[in-house]
């Protein structure tokens, strides 16, 4: 029997940018990529979800505040509290720590500058759905495209939560936190971006190493349900 | 009922803008010991006196308009 593909949707909100590239590099790696439009209150049948980086809502108020409230961004919740896969890149990650799914907060760069670049990342835990395919201390390089990105964890953050750390620090986040996970790693956000490195055209295809991981993780869930 | 709303980013959480904010008044001859920028909300809402208008636009600070991770606010009813 051929390995079933499982089904990963990408949510577009107004102001979502990189919507189109993550339904790209997930279909590039082998997933059936289903985009969502931000006001379906229900989610179509689905094995994983990926919040896409851009700026919802033109960051009004704060980076992710408004798009908390969507219809969609609701049913994604329901989605985690089952247990449901959730990965938010950048602006998702921003909008998963808003609603609560992730711990902590995005604040603007401590340079006052958006940076564009790619910068190398340690890969703290490999035993999650969106790791399994790297090496706990190995790096990967991705590209980072923020000007909101300092991350601030809660004071009783879990290191345990702490998926990916920059090597140098682009955006002044406290311990050099990149990437985080919920407590039951069902949940996770980053903000590099690894769908626009799924290529060596693209400089690094580093990136494929989390969504391949991701598209593995929503493969098996489909399994067990066969 | 008109309100106005102050968000202010909490003491201790580090705040840029307010650094750079700083420094350039010190650029201009001004003796500034510390800046922090936070944000003006201005409402006018629907309230049967200034508690209940009190009370509603708390609720809007908790839910949406300040981030209790990293901002306080503050209520003024301007009636």
């Amino acid at each position: 029997m051929a390995s079933p593909q499982p089904r990963i949707g990408v949510v577009t909100y107004p102001g979502s940018q990189d919507d189109r590239d993550a339904l790209w590099a997930l279909a590039a790696l082998d997933a059936e990529a289903v985009p969502v439009w931000h006001d379906e209150r229900e989610l179509p049948d689905l094995d994983a979800v990926v919040l896409p980086g851009g700026f919802s809502y033109g960051d009004h108020l704060r980076c992710g505040a408004i798009a908390r409230f969507s219809p969609t961004t609701a049913a994604v919740r329901e989605f985690a509290a089952a247990g449901g896969l959730v990965l938010g890149i950048c602006n998702g990650f921003q909008i998963l720590c808003e609603a609560g799914l992730l711990p902590g907060a995005l604040l603007r760069n401590e340079s006052l500058r958006f940076v564009c670049r790619d910068v190398p990342v340690t890969v703290e835990r490999d035993d999650l759905p969106f790791t399994a395919r790297c090496t706990a201390g190995g790096r990967l390089v991705l590209p980072v495209k923020h000007g909101d990105g300092r991350y601030l964890p809660p004071p009783d953050l879990d290191p345990a939560q702490v998926v990916l750390r920059y090597v140098e620090n682009p955006n002044g986040s406290v311990d050099g936190i990149a990437g985080v996970c919920n407590e039951a790693g069902n949940v996770m956000g980053l903000m590099p971006h690894p769908e626009h490195a799924v290529d060596p055209l693209l400089g690094s295809d580093d990136g494929a190493l989390l969504l391949a991981s991701l598209v593995d993780a929503a493969r098996e869930r489909v399994l067990a349900t066969i | 009922m008109k309100a106005t709303v102050l968000v202010r980013p909490k003491p201790g959480i580090l705040d840029p803008q307010g650094e750079a904010v700083g420094s350039a008044l010190g650029h201009l001859g001004f003796e500034v010991q510390d800046a922090r920028v936070g944000k003006v909300i201005d409402l006018e809402v629907e309230a049967a006196d200034e508690s209940a208008a009190r009370a509603q636009v708390e609720q809007m600070c908790e839910r949406l308009l300040a981030n209790p991770l990293i901002e306080s606010y503050e209520v003024e009813i301007v009636g």
